[in-house]
C-alpha cells in the first residue's frame, strides 16, 4: 500500500469511500493511491498532500477549504482541462493532474517572492502605474500575462462529445440536503412530479457530516431514513452529481452533469442551495492547515481523512464546538477552543469539552497563524485577548498546533436566485446576507433561508414543498409557515475580522486582497461597496465572492462609515460555477436538405454546393479541384441546353398552393402583377415587394383553376414568403387557404431545342405539341403514370418544360426521362451552367442581383408592376419613388477586353471618380464569345452603348459597355418555339 | 416587415393560442401591431409606418409567429417588465379593436 497514506482514519469514518477498491492516480507526476469515492483533493489530503494550487497574485500555497467545490483554491489542471475543482473531481485509475499557477514546481515556486513586493503592489496599482507614457500598457501587459492566469488551454485538444437534454418538472428542488430532501418529499407527497438536483454524488448534504449539536449516530439514521424515502418515491427523479449553474426566466434551469447540459423547465422551484462557511480574517489565515469547521467535518465523515494531529478551534458558534468533539473522536488532540464571543456560544458543549480536558477560552481570538517551511503548513497560532468592542489587544500567547479550525458563520448560497431577480441584502437580524425578491413560483428553504437548527431546517423544507403544492393547485388547502429559526441569530458573527499590523490578513483568497487593500480602496475615494469591489477586484475571482463578499462589505462599510444593514452587493450573474465551452456548444446541428435525385446526382459525378439549407448539384465534373476540367464541363452543360436537351433538378424551389374564392385577389395584394384576369392553365411572373417597395421574392403563378393557384418561390425565400402570406392574411381575412407544398413537389426543368421531342416520347395524356402547349401555358396530367404539373417557362431561354412532380415519384420519372433521352444524348445540368444560361437571357436572381433597396424600376421590372390595381404591398412606396430621381439602374454589360482581368461580384462601378454601383453577376459566355454581366450603374450610364469603368482587384480598372438585355436571343424566339 | 430577432429572454414561455405554452426560442416577433395608412395617404405617413417603430417602453401589442407551425397571433406584453399580459388569435384581437375604431386596411 501507499506509504504516504498516513492520514486515513479507520471505519466507520468515511461514508463515501469504498476501501475494497483502491485507485492509482498521479498528481504533479507523483504516484498516489486513494479509494473509490475519493475526490482528488480528499485522496491527496489522505496522503499528506494539502497544497493544490498557488494564489493568483503572490503565488502563496493554497489548499482546499470547504471540500465542497466552492472556492478556487482547489482548481487543478487535468489533461487538457484547466480549472477543475479537485474537491469535486472523483479519482479514477490513470487520472493525472497538476497544480496551477506556479513557476518551477507546486511545492517550490520562485514567484513566491512576489509576496515580498506586496507593499509595492497596492490595490489599484495596475491602473495607476502602467498607463503612462501612452502606449506603454501593451508592453506591461505581455509581462503580466505571463505571470498571471489560471491553468493552460490546449489549442490542439481533441474534440469531445457533449450534448443537451430537455427535462420538465412540476417542482425542481435544487439541493439534496435536509431541507431539499424534506421539500422533495412533501411536494411529491402532494402529487407533484419532482426533480431533485444535488451537486454531490451522495444525497444528504450536511446530514452526511454535521452534528447539529447531537450525537452523530442520530443524525446518520435520520439521513438514511430521509434518503431511503426519497429514493423509494416514484414521484421524485434524482439528478445527483449535477450542478445547477443558472436559473433563468420562467423557472428555466441550466444543469450540468459531466458532458451533458440539462435544460429543465419547472412549474415551481424550491432553492435549498445551502450556505457556505465564511473565513475568519487574521494574519496568514490563507495557509494550508487553516480550515473551516464544515471542511474538517466533511474530511472526517465523508473521506475518513484526519486533517491534523494537534488542533486549535476558533469559533463563534455551536458548530465549532461540534467540530472539536468530532476531532477528539477522530483521535486529534484539541489544544484549545477559542470562542471569539464575550461569553461561550454553547455552555453545554463548552462544559462537555472541558470535562474531556479541552481548555475553552472566550473573549479572545486567533490573531495570527505561524507558518511552517515554505508557507506550506502552520506550526502554531497566536491568541490574543479581545477588547469589549472586539479589537485585538495585549501580547499574544502562542499555542503549538498543525491545524486551526474556524467557525464564524455562513453566507447563503443564493447566487442562483439572483440570476433571475433576487438580491443579497445585509440583514442585521442574522448578521449575514438575506436573499430577497425570489422570482414568481419559487421559494427558499433551509440554511439559504437562515434556518440552521435541524428541526427548523426540516420544517422549512416541508413548508416549501406544501407552498409548491398549493401554487400548483395540487393541494389548495396546504398551508404551513415554518416560521423563523429562533437560534439563527447566534450563528453568524457580525465581525470576525482581526486586522494585523503586518498584513497578510486575507479577505479574498482568489485575488490576494487584504484588509489594508480594502482600506486603501476606501481611502482612494472608492468608498461605495460597489466601487471598492471594482477598484480592489475583491470578489471578482473565480470563487465569485462566495467566501469574501460578506467580509469585504463589512470592512468597507466600517471604513467608509456607512450602514451595513440593507447594504447590497453586486448582482450575481450566471453561471454559478464555471461551465466548459463544450457543454455550452453541445453537438453541432446543421441540417441539410437533399432532393429526391441527390444520390443519382452523386452517382453521376455531381459536385454539390449549398443553396440555403439545400445541397444542389453545381456541375457534373466529378471533382472540383481541376479548374480547367470543371470549366469545360460547365461549358458542355450550357451547350447541351442551347443545342440539344438537358435536365436541371429544381426541387429546392418553394411551392405554395392558394385556394379559395379570394385566391386571385390575395395574389393581387401580395404581388405587384395582376392575377384576376390570368386565364386558367396559364403561367404568369410573380414579383413580391415589401412595404418599402423593395423586391423580396419572385416566382411563377400557375392558375390551376378559378380558385386555385400554384405559385413557386425562390429556394431560400420559400419559408419567409409562406410566413409573410399567413401574416398578411391574418390581417386581411380573405377567404383562402395557404398551403406550403415545397416538400410535396420535386421539380425538374427539361430544356433545349430537343425537349419537345423528348417529352413526346413519354407516355402522357398531355399534348406537348407547339399549338396545344404554347409558351407560358400550364398543364396538369400524367407522364408515364406519374401526376405532373407542367409549365412552359423560359428561365434559361430555350424551349422547355418545368415538371413539378410528387416527391416520392420524382426519381422514377427522372430516370425514365434519361432512359427515353438516351438517343438524344440527354445530360444533367447543374446550377453553375444554369447561372450562365439565365445570365445570357438577362434574368435576375433575387438576392444576388437585387438587395432590399432594389425597387422594380431599378431592375427594369416595371412591366411586372400593375399600378392600376387598387392595392398591393409596396404600391404607395413604389408610387412615391417614381416622383423622385432614380439613383441607380441594373443593366447588362459586356467587357471591352474579354482577355484582361475579370471583375467579380461586388466589384465597384465608377462614374466621375465616384462609386455609383456594383457588379452583381458576371460570367464568360461561350455562346456569345464575351464576358457578360449585370451591374448597378448610374442612370446616365444605363443607355446601351455607354462605356463605364469597373474597379477590379489590385486597384486595376476595366472598361465595360452597357448592353440591352437579353444578351442572347433578344427577340425571345427560342423559348417560344 | 421582415420578422425581427427575439428581443425578450429566450428562456421565456409564450402561450401560443394554437400550440399552448412553448419556449420563446420557437417564436419570432413580427413587430408592433399598427394600422396601415390608406393607399393614398401622404408620403410622411407612409414613411413613418414603413421606417419608424414606436419602440415603446410599456404595454405593446405585437405580432408573433410560432415558427414550426407558421402561426401568427397577437402578444400583449410589457416591454419594461417582460411580462406577457395576453396572447390572442388575430381575429379575436381585431374584432375587439374594430369595436373601438372600425378601421379597415383598404
Amino acid at each position: 500500500m501507499n506509504k504516504r497514506a498516513s492520514n486515513r482514519l479507520p471505519e466507520p469514518w468515511g461514508s463515501v469511500i469504498d476501501r475494497d477498491h483502491t485507485i492509482s492516480f498521479q498528481f504533479e507526476g507523483k504516484d498516489y493511491r486513494g479509494y473509490a469515492g475519493d475526490t482528488l483533493a480528499s485522496a491527496l489530503a489522505a496522503s499528506g498532500q494539502w497544497l493544490l494550487s498557488r494564489s493568483f497574485k503572490y503565488h502563496r500555497p493554497r489548499a482546499a477549504l470547504t471540500f465542497a467545490g466552492l472556492e478556487a483554491n482547489s482548481y487543478v489542471q487535468v489533461g487538457d482541462r484547466p480549472n477543475v475543482l479537485a474537491d469535486l473531481l472523483p479519482i479514477a485509475d490513470g487520472l493525472s493532474a497538476v497544480g496551477q499557477n506556479y513557476l518551477g514546481s507546486l511545492n517550490r515556486d520562485y514567484a513566491i517572492h512576489a509576496g515580498r513586493l506586496a507593499r509595492f503592489l497596492p490595490v489599484g496599482f495596475y491602473y495607476r502605474a502602467f498607463f503612462r507614457p501612452q502606449g506603454i500598457w501593451p508592453l506591461w501587459e505581455r509581462f503580466f500575462r505571463r505571470a498571471a492566469g489560471l491553468g493552460k488551454i490546449n489549442p490542439n485538444a481533441d474534440p469531445g462529445y457533449f450534448d443537451k437534454q430537455y427535462l420538465f418538472a412540476d417542482v425542481a428542488v435544487i439541493g439534496g440536503g435536509p431541507a431539499g430532501l424534506s421539500a422533495a418529499l412533501s411536494a411529491a407527497g402532494a402529487g407533484a412530479g419532482v426533480v431533485l438536483i444535488e451537486e454531490a454524488a451522495m444525497l444528504g448534504g450536511a446530514l452526511n457530516y454535521a452534528r447539529f449539536q447531537r450525537e452523530r449516530s442520530e443524525i446518520q439514521s435520520l439521513r438514511d431514513d430521509l434518503v431511503a424515502r426519497v429514493q423509494a418515491n416514484d414521484n421524485i427523479r434524482i439528478l445527483a452529481g449535477a450542478t445547477c449553474t443558472g436559473w433563468f426566466t420562467d423557472n428555466w434551469l441550466a444543469i450540468g452533469r459531466s458532458n451533458r447540459l440539462y435544460k429543465l423547465r419547472a412549474k415551481y422551484v424550491i432553492a435549498c442551495t445551502g450556505s457556505v462557511e465564511q473565513t475568519m480574517v487574521f494574519r496568514n489565515n490563507d495557509l494550508p492547515g487553516v480550515l473551516p469547521a464544515s471542511g474538517v467535518q466533511r474530511l472526517l465523515r465523508l473521506y475518513a481523512v484526519r486533517p491534523g494531529k494537534q488542533a486549535v478551534v476558533a469559533t463563534a458558534n455551536a458548530e465549532g464546538y461540534d467540530a472539536a468533539l468530532d476531532l477528539l473522536a477522530a483521535g486529534v488532540s484539541v489544544q484549545a477552543v477559542i470562542d471569539i464571543n464575550r461569553s461561550v456560544a454553547n455552555p453545554q458543549l463548552a462544559e462537555r469539552l472541558s470535562a474531556m480536558g479541552v481548555a475553552v477560552h472566550h473573549s479572545c481570538t486567533v490573531s495570527e497563524a505561524i507558518p511552517g517551511a515554505g508557507l506550506r503548513s502552520i506550526t502554531g497560532v497566536v491568541v490574543n485577548q479581545l477588547t469589549e468592542s472586539g479589537e485585538v489587544t495585549g501580547d499574544g500567547r502562542k499555542i503549538d498546533c498543525d491545524l486551526l479550525v474556524t467557525s464564524v458563520g455562513y453566507a447563503p448560497l443564493g447566487q442562483l436566485v439572483c440570476h433571475c431577480g433576487g438580491e443579497f441584502i445585509y440583514d442585521d437580524d442574522v448578521n449575514s446576507f438575506s436573499v430577497r425578491n425570489c422570482p414568481p413560483d419559487s421559494t427558499l428553504a433551509g440554511s439559504v433561508n437562515h434556518r440552521y437548527a435541524l428541526e427548523a431546517v426540516l420544517a422549512d423544507g416541508r413548508s416549501a414543498g406544501l407552498d409548491a403544492a398549493r401554487a400548483l393547485g395540487l393541494d389548495p388547502a396546504a398551508a404551513a409557515d415554518a416560521g423563523p429559526d429562533p437560534g439563527a441569530a447566534g450563528i453568524n458573527h457580525p465581525y470576525p475580522i482581526f486586522p494585523h499590523r503586518k498584513g497578510k490578513d486575507f479577505v479574498d483568497f482568489d485575488e490576494d486582497q487584504t484588509v489594508a487593500d480594502l482600506q486603501n480602496a476606501v481611502a482612494d475615494g472608492f468608498a461605495h461597496a460597489e466601487l471598492a469591489k471594482r477598484y480592489s477586484t475583491v470578489g471578482m475571482g473565480p470563487s465569485q465572492g462566495r467566501l469574501s463578499s460578506l467580509n469585504a462589505l463589512r470592512i468597507v462599510q466600517r471604513y467608509n462609515g456607512g450602514i451595513l444593514a440593507g447594504a447590497s452587493v453586486t448582482t450575481q450573474r450566471p453561471p454559478f460555477k464555471p461551465v466548459s465551452f463544450g457543454v455550452l456548444a453541445g453537438r453541432s446541428f446543421e441540417p441539410e436538405r437533399l432532393t429526391p435525385m441527390h444520390e443519382w446526382h452523386a452517382d453521376h459525378g455531381a459536385v454539390f454546393m449549398p443553396a440555403g439549407m439545400w445541397q444542389r448539384a453545381a456541375h457534373y465534373a466529378g471533382a472540383k479541384d481541376q479548374a480547367a476540367a470543371v470549366a469545360e464541363k460547365i461549358a458542355e452543360e450550357v451547350a447541351t441546353i442551347r443545342g440539344n436537351v438537358g435536365v436541371i433538378d429544381v426541387s429546392p424551389l418553394g411551392g405554395i398552393e392558394i385556394r379559395g374564392p379570394d385566391a386571385a385577389e390575395f395574389l393581387n395584394r401580395m404581388y405587384t402583377f395582376a392575377y384576376q384576369k390570368q386565364p386558367v392553365a396559364r403561367c404568369r411572373y410573380l414579383l413580391m415587394t415589401d412595404d418599402a417597395g423593395g423586391i423580396i421574392d419572385d416566382g411563377v403563378a400557375c392558375r390551376l383553376g378559378d380558385e386555385h393557384f400554384y405559385v413557386t418561390t425562390t429556394t431560400t425565400g420559400s419559408d419567409a414568403v409562406f410566413r409573410n402570406m399567413l401574416r398578411r392574411n391574418a390581417e386581411w381575412g380573405l377567404e383562402i387557404d395557404v398551403l406550403n407544398v415545397s416538400s410535396t413537389y420535386a421539380g425538374m426543368n427539361i430544356a433545349g431545342p430537343n425537349s419537345r421531342q423528348l417529352m413526346e416520347q413519354m407516355e402522357s395524356d398531355i399534348d406537348f405539341s407547339k399549338d396545344a402547349f404554347p409558351y407560358l401555358a400550364a398543364r396538369q396530367g400524367m407522364v408515364n403514370g406519374i401526376p405532373v404539373i407542367a409549365m412552359r417557362v423560359g428561365f434559361v431561354g430555350e424551349l422547355g418544360y418545368e415538371l413539378h412532380v410528387p416527391w416520392s415519384n420524382a426519381l422514377t420519372l427522372w430516370e425514365q426521362l434519361f432512359a427515353a433521352g438516351a438517343g438524344f444524348d440527354i445530360r444533367p445540368v447543374g446550377v453553375e451552367a444554369q447561372r450562365i444560361l439565365r445570365l445570357e437571357k438577362g434574368h435576375i436572381i433575387i438576392g444576388q442581383d437585387t438587395d432590399e433597396l432594389t425597387m422594380p424600376r431599378d431592375a427594369a421590372l416595371d412591366w411586372a408592376v400593375a399600378t392600376a390595381k387598387p392595392y398591393f404591398v409596396g404600391k404607395p412606396a413604389i408610387g412615391f419613388s417614381r416622383t423622385r430621381r432614380q439613383s441607380r439602374q441594373l443593366v447588362g454589360f459586356r467587357l471591352l477586353n474579354s482577355n484582361g482581368p475579370l471583375p467579380e461580384e461586388s466589384h465597384l462601378v465608377i462614374h466621375d471618380d465616384a462609386i455609383v454601383g456594383r457588379v452583381t453577376s458576371v460570367a464568360r459566355s461561350a455562346e456569345l464569345g464575351q464576358v457578360i454581366g449585370l451591374a448597378y450603374v448610374a442612370p446616365e450610364q444605363a443607355r446601351p452603348g455607354t462605356i463605364f469603368r469597373i474597379k477590379v482587384d489590385k486597384g486595376l480598372e476595366v472598361a465595360a459597355q452597357t448592353v440591352q438585355t437579353p444578351f442572347y436571343d433578344p427577340e425571345n424566339l427560342r423559348q417560344a418555339l | 416587415m421582415a420578422p425581427r430577432l427575439l428581443d425578450i429572454s429566450p428562456m421565456k414561455i409564450i402561450d401560443c393560442p394554437l400550440n399552448g405554452p412553448r419556449n420563446a426560442q420557437e417564436f419570432v416577433c413580427g413587430g408592433e401591431v399598427r394600422q396601415e395608412p390608406s393607399q393614398d395617404a401622404a408620403i410622411d405617413k407612409w414613411a413613418d409606418f414603413v421606417f419608424l417603430e414606436n419602440n415603446l417602453q410599456g404595454v405593446v401589442h405585437e405580432w408573433w409567429c410560432h415558427v414550426p407551425t407558421s402561426y401568427w397571433f397577437i402578444v400583449t406584453r410589457n416591454t419594461a417588465t417582460e411580462e406577457i399580459i395576453a396572447t390572442r388569435r388575430p381575429d379575436e384581437f381585431f374584432a375587439g379593436l374594430k369595436q373601438t375604431d372600425g378601421a379597415g386596411s383598404e
